[in-house]
């Protein structure tokens, strides 16, 4: 377990690679992150850093959460996101987390929150066929059979109908770092992430699954 | 420093910046690097500019003529490290920014008429 980092989307473009083929890439502002609490397994049960991102006027925050930051001394911060390590000893409060963390080439997780759409019916949510539009077709985007009829007599847990798409938390795994700007504090990265330029993000070092 | 500007100074630094203005209708030369058993070479493609797409690093030009009898269009970026030179060879005078209509037509219908006003 190593430490991540927040950052902002800001947006898409391409660049070229060595063979001069075109790679697309998400900029990626982050950090620089402020250690705001240091978890001990004395004091907490379990061994975690809390970073902070995000700087905020102190008329965003209430006092709790004000006193709490005052503690590393951080400027107001919107975000808070505790990253759980094996040992802790080499982070003091108020320490900064940078870009440098993570190098080229590297493979990193991300997660952050997809486009929220909406109540997003059949078709878009489930990805279900659709009807004839013509020849006296009535059924143009309805779902059909949700179930057998008088047994059971109900419909089933998880069948697939419309609702709620989008706006939930999604991890896009193994993107590779094209490039990282320490100066603007900066991360290029290979392929698309999710939301909208602005949205948080959560960078990580790729987590390794299975052998 | 707001986020379209992060984003561009990103791409200003594989822009190229010894293009010519190419223009929608003129006859260009673009010089393409191909790899031949760890070998490079140029080879030049010679056609009309029909269509323009995009803008920044994505710029696109659509380039079309006619090869043994058959109409070949390549889309080249225009900042690809892969398209080594474009030349320009002749300006046209056209009234449409997309010549689509060029591919309806054969032989003299295809031809455009040269404007000398647009220096190279």
């Amino acid at each position: 377990m190593s430490i991540g980092i927040l950052g902002t989307k800001l947006g898409m473009t391409q660049l070229f690679n060595q063979e001069g083929k075109a790679v697309p890439v998400t900029v990626i502002q982050a950090g620089p992150c402020i250690v705001t609490q240091i978890k001990t397994k004395q004091t907490d049960g379990y061994t975690a850093v809390q970073v902070g991102y995000g700087e905020v006027t102190a008329k965003a925050l209430n006092s709790p959460q004000l006193g709490h930051l005052k503690k590393s001394e951080a400027s107001p911060l919107r975000h808070l996101h505790e990253y759980r390590l094996d040992t802790v000893d080499e982070f003091q409060l108020g320490q900064q987390i940078k870009v440098d963390t993570f190098t080229e080439g590297q493979q990193v997780d991300l997660i952050g929150t997809s486009i929220g759409r909406g109540f997003a019916g059949y078709q878009r949510r489930h990805h279900f066929g659709r009807g004839p539009m013509s020849h006296g077709s009535k059924n143009h985007r309805l779902p059909g059979s949700t179930g057998a009829g008088t047994t059971p007599g109900r419909v089933y847990p998880g069948k697939r109908m419309a609702g709620r798409l989008g706006g939930e938390q999604v991890t896009i795994k193994k993107l590779r770092i094209i490039k990282v700007d320490v100066e603007r504090n900066l991360l290029l990265v290979q392929g698309s992430v999710p939301g909208k330029p602005g949205a948080l993000l959560n960078v990580i070092p790729a987590r390794k699954v299975g052998r | 420093m707001n986020v379209q500007e992060i984003i561009r100074s990103i791409e200003a630094e594989q822009m190229k910046s010894n293009l010519p203005t190419i223009y929608i209708g003129d006859t260009v030369k673009v010089g393409v690097v191909i790899q031949e058993g760890g070998k490079e070479r140029v080879q030049p493609y010679e056609g009309v500019v029909i269509a323009r797409n995009r803008s920044g690093i994505n710029q696109t030009i659509t380039v079309r003529r006619i090869f043994q009898g058959v109409g070949v269009e390549r889309v080249f970026l225009v900042h690809s490290p892969r398209v080594a030179n474009i030349q320009v060879l002749r300006r046209s005078k056209v009234r449409r920014a997309k010549l689509y209509y060029l591919r309806d037509r054969v032989g003299k219908a295809t031809r455009l008429k040269q404007r000398f006003d647009r220096p190279f």
